[in-house]
């Protein structure tokens, strides 16, 4: 049940727009640029100076108001009734007019004596070390320690190759061109409701071009995850891999990380062109909220890729522990000849956690083949839902997708949900769909205490077991924390 | 080393063991035999620790310590070992891995050095001979597709393994051929020394031709209500059960 909003009755579309209309210049709001901080509230003036605070171009200022325009025109699913809602999730309604949409780097705290001693017990059972510890809490740093030099030091490598890795706003003033060619090509600002916020508001996030022909040398990933302690909640990633490049990118991190917002709409957006290859990891284990399920994050994430070229190929891999709620559908728009689009998830949802989460795969282009491996993991009161489409248009002869949706349900009071919608409109196309549900057993737990195992052990190496070809495409490092962060989610929820 | 006085334990509310007393020695190996439904594997999955049965009376004390107060896990890391009458698949999770992983939380226990991949690989081919089993089988998944027989040998190298000074046997027997039957008790009687027991649950006799015990109890409706040396079990094998039910009927009328 959505619980009763302070506000009066949701607005409609026209009454938002007259409202905003009338707006006067409210007291305290300055576009004086001097000022870190705009007061809560979305309206073009905020947007305005979120663009001034950034010295973005004209274009890119009006292509966030085209998209603020086009948002005010859209519904607001989280102001529909439960019943008239496509996805499985279940929030109070968010008044985006009491979101601040530009503030200031948080207040650094001044000691790792200043965080919850239970987000400190999670970074020493994952082993992280103490300095990056420090970085994740948002304690203050001195500037020189070593994951910097390291930074910068992969930064010179990469520069010697051509590849651009750097911040979005950097990309922005730095290669203008090529941000202005691909934002916004594979999802479009009307795309959905958080997108489109997204579009309008966004104050950073990443940008990454491959040149023709280059692989790159390494993951990147040490270098984001420094950076990923300043991310914002509107934040905005655009990876291009030219003909021919190779690139590998992981996103997030395994330790919760402090956060004060509750609303996460991200856009990622992926283009291949010709042969191109680009594997996109992702571990999300944002704050769940509480026992209670109050606090914790809403994840509502659009991402997408565009094999666009011939050959090319695009690959998700997602692990999903944290958010209150998960709403993301990482997918591949297969407009090459013989390009390939892969997803592989895990998603955990414990506690009062709920998660809808999948994928599509858009088949345009002839002999494309598609890959979906959906694990679903439920425990407590958690609600894990699957939904994917597979799409197979009438040009895209030849093409195949094989689907795998399989789910866990640990006690009796979680629920595990699973919505394929398949089309096929050519008749050279196959595709398999595939969908189990276990349980873990008593049995199996008491079995493997019956060899020495403790039931927190039992558990975490049954729920690996269970994910194992996912994390198999998981990068190593990746994949060895992505392990403990499993037993660790599902700590105490059985027995 | 084990010893079992007026056990009571019951499933679901209902009773099923009712007032078990049983020693045994060091050394010693103890073969229960009994009808169906009479409360063998119960009281195997009691001593295991199985939070689904509830024990309601009596005691069990292992190496002087307080059985029934310890978790699961403690008991296998104080060396008592179940051979599942029904063993569990754990789908995706390697079988070495599985066996090597507890097999380290029991060295952990004993204050021994955990054994890394290398050595416990080393370990394992030895073991593997004993049950006839292709090193092949360490990388498929705990009991995933395996035949009955298959999983009973498993139970048997798991066994070899860990090298438990309590074995409880769960059926082992049940569901083999013959010559799976030979391995199995060839496992068992390997592991044979002066300071490890054995309990072997069965309905049949016919393990009793390889693995020779040195006390044969009969349980019936949740009691002992016989004890004697092999010469039972080949009694029971010829004569069925009828002829002890019928006499612990007339006692209880006499009673």
């Amino acid at each position: 049940m959505p619980e009763p909003s302070s506000q009066a009755a949701p607005l409609s579309d026209t009454e938002v727009l007259e409202e905003f209309a009338q707006r006067e210049y409210k007291e305290g709001f300055v576009t004086d640029v001097e000022t870190d901080s705009a007061p809560p509230g979305l309206n073009e003036e905020t947007i305005a100076f979120i663009s001034a605070k950034k010295q973005e171009p004209e274009w890119l200022l009006e292509w966030r108001l085209k998209a603020y325009r086009q948002w005010l025109t859209m519904e607001d699913p989280t102001a529909q009734k439960a019943s008239q809602r496509w996805a499985m999730v279940q929030y109070p309604e968010i008044d985006y007019q009491a979101i601040s949409y530009f503030s200031a780097p948080k207040k650094a705290l001044n000691s790792l004596d200043e965080v919850d001693p239970e987000i400190l017990e999670t970074y020493n059972k994952l082993g992280i070390p103490l300095q990056e510890q420090m970085m994740l809490a948002g304690v203050a740093v001195d500037a020189v320690f070593d994951s910097v030099s390291v930074a910068t030091t992969f930064k010179d490598k990469l520069a010697e190759l051509g590849i651009i890795f750097c911040s979005f706003t950097e990309a922005v003033h730095n290669h203008p061109d090529l941000v202005q060619k691909y934002l916004g090509s594979v999802v479009p600002t009307n795309d959905n409701y958080f997108a489109a916020l997204n579009c309008a508001v966004f104050t950073d996030g990443s940008f990454v071009y491959i040149p023709p022909g280059v692989r790159c040398p390494m993951e990147l990933s040490t270098y984001f995850r420094i950076n990923a302690a300043n991310t914002g909640q509107f934040e905005r990633t655009l990876v291009v891999a030219d003909e021919g490049a190779y690139v590998s990118y992981l996103e997030g991190c395994t330790a919760p990380m402090r956060d004060e917002n509750q609303l996460h709409a991200a856009v990622v957006e992926l283009v291949a062109l010709g042969d191109a290859q680009i594997k996109y990891s992702t571990i999300q284990n944002w704050y769940p909220g509480n026992a209670e399920g109050v606090g914790g994050i809403y994840n509502f994430v659009t991402k997408r890729g565009a094999c666009r070229g011939d050959r090319s190929k695009i690959s998700w891999t997602q692990v999903e522990t944290g958010s209150a709620i998960t709403w993301k559908y990482p997918s591949c728009i297969l407009q090459g000849d013989d390009s390939v689009g892969e997803f592989y998830s895990v998603a955990v949802t414990s506690g009062k956690q709920q998660a809808d989460t999948g994928t599509k795969m858009i088949h345009l282009g002839k002999n494309t083949k598609s890959t979906i491996i959906s694990k679903g993991i439920s425990a407590v009161e958690g609600q894990n839902t699957y939904r994917g489409a597979v799409q197979i248009m009438k040009k895209a002869t030849d093409s195949r997708n094989f689907t795998q949706c399989d789910s866990m349900l640990i006690g009796d009071q979680c629920g595990a949900h699973t919505f394929p919608y398949i089309t096929v409109r050519n008749a050279s196309s196959t595709v398999e769909h595939e969908a189990s549900t276990s349980k873990i057993g008593e049995d199996q737990i008491f079995y493997c205490n019956q060899r020495g195992l403790s039931t927190e052990d039992a558990v975490s190496m049954i729920v690996n077991g269970f994910c194992k070809e996912v994390l198999a495409e998981l990068p190593m490092e990746f994949a060895v924390e992505a392990t403990k962060l499993l037993g660790i989610s599902l700590e105490g929820s059985v027995g | 080393m084990l010893k079992i006085s007026n056990l009571h334990a019951s499933v679901e509310d209902t009773q099923i063991l009712k007032g078990i007393n049983l020693d045994v020695a060091a050394g010693e190996v103890h073969a229960i035999m009994g009808p169906n439904g009479s409360g063998k594997s119960t009281l195997a999955q009691v001593l295991a620790g199985h939070e689904a049965y509830e024990v309601t009376e009596g005691s069990v004390s292992y190496e002087d310590k307080d059985l029934l107060e310890m978790s699961p896990e403690d008991r296998a890391r104080e060396g008592l070992f179940l051979a599942f009458q029904y063993p569990v698949e754990i789908p995706g999770v390697n079988t070495a891995y599985f066996l090597r992983t507890g097999l380290n939380e029991i060295l952990k226990a004993r204050g021994q050095e955990e054994m890394d991949a290398i050595d416990f690989l080393q370990l394992i081919r030895e073991k593997l001979k004993l049950v006839e089993m292709d090193e092949s089988f360490l990388k498929r998944s705990v009991n995933e597709g395996f035949s009955g027989g298959e999983k009973k040998r498993h139970e048997v190298l798991q066994m070899a393994v860990l090298e438990p000074r309590l074995a409880v046997l769960d059926e082992t027997d049940s569901g083999l051929d013959i010559d799976a039957l030979k391995v199995v008790a060839e496992g068992v009687n390997q592991l044979r020394a002066p300071n490890r027991s054995t309990v072997i649950v069965t309905h049949y006799q016919r393990l009793l031709d390889y693995i020779v015990p040195d006390y044969v109890h009969v349980l019936i409706h949740g009691r002992i209500v016989r004890s004697g040396g092999k010469e039972l079990a080949l009694k029971l094998e010829e004569q069925g059960y009828d002829w002890i039910r019928e006499e612990v009927a007339e006692q209880t009328v006499g009673a």
